[in-house]
């Protein structure tokens, strides 16, 4: 014992920290998720595979369609991009529950919720973050395809609100998509739980409605194809949906919006009120 | 300066905090004591907002934690010495750190420094050994330069040259009028460090008082004695109205006797002595005493522990007693 002990009431010796204090706000937390995200493996794995196989089946496709002269039925070869969306969306779903998954296997959340207690804060500033690196990154790789698909496979010349639905949304939808797998691992706070489920929301309305042959299945059948996640991506690029009274151009951003929406609103409510 | 007003935690049926009141003081190291299992993370947990009490409060120079705007300016925890990604290098984990309270970026290179992590700043903190993680959880708490430090178990895995340093680290950021709250099932390490101790024991409050006031009550010293001739010893003590009791190997222990005064009882009657020896009963064996008073089915053989008729008794309803109510 150096130091005296002090009994109550004298007067306490008070450190004042040298460092200026500055309001800290959501740019900060902004800064410091951006400082996570380019910071960790699973960032330039899941990424680069996305790029990868955006580019690789987008462009393999695309050299496939041209050599045997597929017939595109007065479609313009911008659809050819959907293959390469479809499975790099896996990548970014992957990448988007890992965003916040993560911090609860390695016990990161609690010192990010010490230095941040405002939880809202946090999960906001995680999203932000990643939503527009996915965003910049799919809307770009997405477009420099759609310019080469168009370039190699002789198709009519697509209109410019097809082009913006092949880039931009192709991009929000993806980055979307993302978002709710983020949600969804905020929710379950388990990586694999939360891969795994998301990989099943993706293929599961397909494969069941392939099972329901039934007369009284029918309608259910035809929701679950027109609104599986690939139907949605389909629909994006075309002028009209897997049908009829399926969504399409716009609408399926739109929907996805606002599941992702509510998905969030449910992994901000439960956040702010759950022992960490 | 933090208050702990009625602090509860419940999961389910079981309480892991009960009604837990204290402070913890500016300027001093307080340890915050108690077996496994007894709340202290629970507590120190609520205390960072990390969990919700079920019901009391935690206040921090009067604010909750969360109104807090910069925490790390006013508290630096190190709670699990993991408590990283490993994937990340030591540097980009405390960077994200400090950008999140608005902390300029030579802060980390100095809190590297300050733990001696500066050598491996840029490896991925997944292969740190738990000492090289230990100070890794230490440097983010010395980030903000807070006033107030929490540690949990700060000395686990050090080895006895980091166990050293954080005694002295621990001292020195207390000596500038910082608050320490440390945490630990050491009593030992406690003595060495602690100036206020607070113990805890399935949840509850059992003390609340200054390190050399525990000290002074709970080590009984006795004089130990070890002689051939011993049942003419005993006699002899009898005698005198002194109380031997027996504690194997032929051995005899005496309260409220001297050396001096034993050494020359025995020397006039002539009574051959292998051991006079004036003892202490350790610290650890008055705070395992403690708190297993607070352990409703724990084993009690013989009372080892004589010295404390008029002294406190720790028993279920945990009396709480403190330098200013029973202190001297």
């Amino acid at each position: 014992m150096t130091t005296p002990y002090q009994q109550p009431g004298a007067p306490f010796g008070t450190y004042t920290s040298p460092i200026p204090v500055r309001r800290a706000h959501l740019g900060d937390a902004l800064a410091s998720e951006w400082t996570k995200i380019r910071s960790v493996r699973a960032t330039v794995w899941t990424l680069g595979v996305m790029v990868l196989l955006m580019l690789g089946v987008g462009l393999g496709v695309a050299a496939i369609v041209s050599n045997a002269n597929v017939d595109t039925e007065g479609e313009p070869a911008l659809g050819m991009g959907f293959f390469g969306v479809l499975l790099g969306s896996i990548c970014v779903m992957t990448l988007g529950v890992l965003t916040i998954a993560s911090e609860y296997g390695t016990g990161m959340i609690r010192t990010t919720l010490t230095a941040c207690p405002s939880r809202g804060r946090v999960l906001a500033a995680k999203a932000i973050v990643f939503f527009l690196l996915v965003f910049t990154l799919t809307t770009a790789i997405a477009a420099f395809v759609a310019v080469v698909q168009t370039g190699m496979v002789e198709a009519p010349d697509a209109t410019g609100a097809q082009w913006l639905r092949a880039t931009v949304g192709i991009g929000l939808f993806v980055a979307l998509l993302g978002l709710l797998a983020l949600a969804v691992g905020s929710l379950i706070r388990h990586s694999a739980g939360a891969i795994t489920i998301m990989i099943g929301l993706m293929l599961f309305p397909l494969v069941a409605a392939m099972f329901m042959m039934s007369e009284s299945l029918q309608d259910l059948q035809q929701a679950l194809l027109e609104y599986s996640i690939p139907s949605q991506l389909i629909a994006i690029y075309s002028e009209s949906g897997v049908s009829e009274s399926a969504p399409a151009g716009w609408e399926p951003v739109w929907i996805m919006l606002g599941v992702t929406a509510v998905a969030l609103g449910a992994a901000f409510a439960v956040l702010n009120t759950r022992d960490v | 300066m933090i208050e702990l007003e009625g602090l509860t935690k419940r999961f389910g049926t079981k309480v892991a905090v009960d009604h837990l009141s204290f402070q913890v003081r500016p300027g001093v190291v307080t340890g915050f004591l108690g077996p496994n299992g007894a709340g202290k993370s629970t507590t120190m947990r609520m205390m960072l907002d990390l969990d919700n009490p079920t019901s009391g409060r935690v206040r921090i120079d009067g604010k909750h934690y969360r109104d807090l705007e910069e925490p790390l300016k006013y508290i630096g925890a190190l709670l699990e010495a993991k408590a990283m990604h490993g994937g990340r290098s030591a540097y980009n984990n405390l960077l994200c750190l400090a950008q999140s309270n608005r902390i300029p970026e030579r802060r980390v290179a100095e809190v590297l420094d300050t733990v001696g992590l500066t050598s491996v700043a840029r490896k991925k903190s997944k292969g740190f050994s738990l000492g090289m993680a230990q100070r890794l959880g230490i440097a983010s708490a010395l980030l903000g330069d807070p006033e107030i430090l929490m540690f949990d178990e700060p000395v686990n895995g050090l080895d006895p040259e980091g166990i050293h340093w954080i005694r002295n680290l621990m001292k020195a950021l207390a000596a500038e009028g910082r608050t320490i709250f440390v945490s630990s099932h050491l009593m030992s390490e406690m003595a060495l460090t602690a100036d206020h101790l607070i113990v805890i024991g399935q949840g509850r409050l059992l003390a609340d008082t200054s390190m050399a006031d525990f000290i002074q009550r709970n080590s009984r010293s006795f004089v130990r004695l070890r002689s051939p001739q011993q049942e003419r010893l005993r006699d002899l003590l009898h005698e005198h109205g002194y109380q031997a009791v027996e504690s194997g190997n032929g051995t005899l222990e005496i309260d409220g006797a001297t050396t001096e005064s034993l050494g020359e009882l025995a020397a006039r009657h002539q009574l051959v002595l292998h051991e006079l020896s004036a003892q202490r009963a350790s610290l650890e064996e008055a705070f395992m005493q403690m708190t297993a008073g607070a352990v409703e089915y724990h084993a009690h053989g013989t009372d080892v522990h004589p010295g404390t008729d008029s002294g406190p008794r720790w028993g279920d309803q945990a009396p709480r007693w403190g330098t200013t109510s029973q202190g001297k």
